[in-house]
């Protein structure tokens, strides 16, 4: 629909405008008062131009909230989420798409109703299986009378016990197991036509082959929309860290950001250091929004799938 | 030596049967078209031999084999399909020797073998290309070097040139017809275009509602239709038909009030009294004086084809044509007089559309004899 009307113009540009500063200004305070000194900071009137304090105080927070260590974190957290979900979500529409057999459709449905079911809904359980993934495992061990029957026959105690806590595989795994991913590809899928599978098959290509030499070079864009969706949510991870890491060794990004932004216990009533803070935010935002400037050729490809 | 015999073959979705309990015997090395209108089952009977579809009840044997349980990849058959179905991310050169890799044949030897293959279907320029940047005509081309380079016993093609313009339809249906000459493949090929299928078949297979009506050569098809359906299906422009009754006493058939089409005395004492339909196809009928011939006609209008006139005629309540290289001018309504030879007349049956003709059964049944 065009139209070309002064008025609607005006109104449109005011309503983009007005998002953009919505959207805008927030980071620009942000990099005002990572560059000024804490007194500067605290000001009244607020200054609202930046200082030169910039680098000192990326330093600073860098330093502070030992974000070397927690970047690294953070960087396996958000890659294995990423691969993980590729790879996890091509493989299950992989089946739901392509194979008739009986369980297709369970299946799918049982993928889409996970989508109701986010982390932070079936967060408490998911703590409990991280705490021992084998926890299932042992309950039908002991509903069946499986673990009475080896105890009383081995004399061998029965007790399954897989921690995950304070560990990369605790942090990724949960993540992992989600159905955006499987639809974005069973909605691409669904668009390759019938004759290039027959045609596959005419040429002798089995099932793994084909998925490897074909589906997955045709939906590289696909993959590279997803995995910046995945990368960003995995990288701004934060009620999951925060409940299943004690250990700062495994610490991630945004977890310690909230740290380093203060409170009376931490400053012991002193003025809490804001400039650091906003620095450290200036930081943890980089990564994915280099990800995203880096990718978003291919992400806009991917999600409007027009190359075909 | 890849024969294909085809027993009592049925396909059946769910409940819905769709392939009613084909016979069919393909001799190596022939070039057998399928033809029929949309939705006959035709790919189904085709992508039944391919093994691409699961066969419902009967049995498919290639090469004296019966691959009703084997894989597409173990049947030895290659297939090009409607809308070419290349590989849109590899370069022409991976489409054509996709089969190879699979089939991990040497890199150097596979190269080899698609430069030979791509310059025998004119592709050599293009081999770094990606189909996306062919025309229709190259991508076909594509399409037949990736079933040419198997050097498959079967080849099988599901209207491979319908997407393409006429003048390039005519073009690869020889090229088609070339290849087929210089491999000697045994060729199935489906259409619902009749010139293509009388063009380049050996023998014509004219199926209609999941059931095979005729096998025969195109010149058995066309001279001898099997039954109404088959008549009025092959031939362009299409054959007339007109409703009548046989009478031994005239040695003709009377049609209508005033109508009378002469056959053959013996014929028509075998028949006497049968309501018949009767078939003429346009070339066979000719125009004469009014009442000088066994029907009169009211002319309607002519079209004309270059090198010669379709003329459009009213008797009762039907419309005969007649095509002829003459050029009449009649005035609309202008009485005209039909006739017929009675040696090309196709006589059917009045109930069952089946061709009354003594010759005719036993021709629709030889190939199955020979399969056996
Ligand atoms: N997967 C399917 N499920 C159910 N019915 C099907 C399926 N595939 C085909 N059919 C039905 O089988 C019949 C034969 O289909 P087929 O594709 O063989 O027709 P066709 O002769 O090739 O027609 P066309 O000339 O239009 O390609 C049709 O009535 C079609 O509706
Ligand atoms: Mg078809």
């Amino acid at each position: 629909m065009i139209e070309r009307t002064p008025i609607l113009n005006i109104v449109t540009h005011t309503i983009l405008f007005t998002g953009l500063a919505i959207l805008v200004v927030p980071i620009y305070l942000v990099i005002v008062a990572a560059s000024q000194t804490l007194p500067d900071v605290m000001a009244i009137p607020a200054k609202l131009l930046p200082g030169d304090q910039l680098i000192v105080n990326l330093k600073a927070a860098w330093v502070e909230a030992e974000f070397a260590t927690k970047f690294t974190n953070t960087l396996i957290l958000a890659t294995g989420v990423v691969v993980g979900k590729l790879v996890l979500a091509a493989l299950t529409a992989f089946g739901i798409v392509f194979f008739d057999h009986r369980l297709r459709m369970p299946i799918f449905w049982m993928v889409f109703i996970t989508l109701m079911l986010p982390l932070e809904v079936r967060i408490v359980p998911t703590y409990a299986v991280a705490a021992n993934a084998l926890s299932p495992f042992q309950s039908i061990l002991d509903v069946t009378g499986i673990s009475w029957l080896i105890n009383a026959t081995t004399g061998v105690e029965v007790a399954l016990n897989w921690n995950l806590l304070n560990s990369y595989t605790g942090l990724i795994m949960p993540l992992v197991a989600t159905a955006t991913g499987t639809f974005l590809y069973r909605q691409f899928f669904l668009t390759i036509p019938d004759e290039l599978v027959e045609a596959a098959k005419m040429d002798g290509a089995g099932p793994l082959r084909f998925l490897r030499e074909i589906l997955i070079p045709l939906s590289v864009t696909n993959m590279a929309a997803l995995a910046t969706i995945m990368f960003v949510v995995g990288w701004n991870q934060y009620l999951w860290p925060l409940l299943i890491i004690t250990d700062p060794a495994y610490g991630v990004a945004a977890v310690e950001l909230s740290r380093l932004v203060p409170n009376m216990n931490t400053t012991g009533g002193d003025i809490p250091n804001w400039h650091w803070a906003m620095a450290g935010t200036l930081i943890v935002m980089l990564p994915p929004v280099a990800v995203v400037i880096l990718m978003q050729r291919w992400f806009v490809r991917g999600l409007i799938n027009t190359d075909k | 030596m890849a024969e294909i015999s085809i027993r009592d073959v049925r396909k059946s979705y769910g409940k819905d049967e769709v392939v009613h309990g084909v016979d069919l015997a393909i001799y190596d090395g022939e070039f057998v078209v399928i033809i029929g209108p949309s939705g006959c089952g035709k790919s189904t009977l085709l992508r039944m031999i391919a093994g691409l579809e699961a066969i419902s009840s009967g049995e498919i044997a290639i090469g004296g084999k019966v691959v009703n349980d084997l894989e597409p990849r173990e049947r030895g058959c290659a297939m090009v399909f409607q809308n070419y179905a290349l590989y849109p991310h590899m370069s022409v050169a991976g489409n054509i020797g996709y089969a190879l890799k699979v089939a991990r044949m040497k890199r150097a030897e596979r190269d080899a073998k698609v430069a030979e293959v791509a310059r025998s279907v004119g592709l050599d320029e293009f081999l770094d290309r990606k189909p996306g940047q062919l025309s229709g005509g190259q991508r076909q081309r594509v399409a037949m070097a990736r079933a040419i380079i198997r050097e498959p016993e079967v080849f099988l093609f599901d209207e491979p040139l319908s997407n393409l313009d006429a003048k390039l339809r005519v073009q690869m249906r020889h090229e088609i017809r070339r290849i087929h000459n210089r491999i000697g493949a045994t060729s199935v090929f489906v259409t619902h275009d009749q010139h293509e299928g009388m063009t380049l078949a050996d023998r014509m297979v004219i199926m209609n509602k999941g059931t095979i009506e005729q096998i025969g050569t195109p010149e058995e098809v066309y001279d001898h239709p099997a039954s109404v359906y088959v008549a009025g299906f092959i031939g362009s422009p299409s054959m007339n038909f007109l409703a009548g009754t046989v009478e031994a006493g005239v040695a003709a058939i009377r049609l209508g009030n005033d109508g009378r089409i002469d056959i053959a005395a013996e014929r028509a004492k075998a028949l006497d009294g049968k309501l018949v339909q009767i078939g003429l196809r346009p070339e066979n009928l000719s125009m004469v004086a009014p009442g000088a011939g066994a029907i009169t006609g009211h002319f309607e209008f002519a079209e004309e084809l270059g090198s010669g006139r379709l003329y459009h005629f009213q008797f009762e309540d039907l419309t005969l044509t007649v095509l002829s290289a003459d050029k009449h001018s009649f005035q609309p309504g202008q009485e005209v007089g039909l006739t017929a030879d009675p040696v090309h007349v196709h006589i059917f049956d009045g109930a069952t559309g089946a061709r009354l003709d003594t010759l005719e059964p036993m021709r629709r049944r030889a190939s199955l004899e020979v399969a056996q």
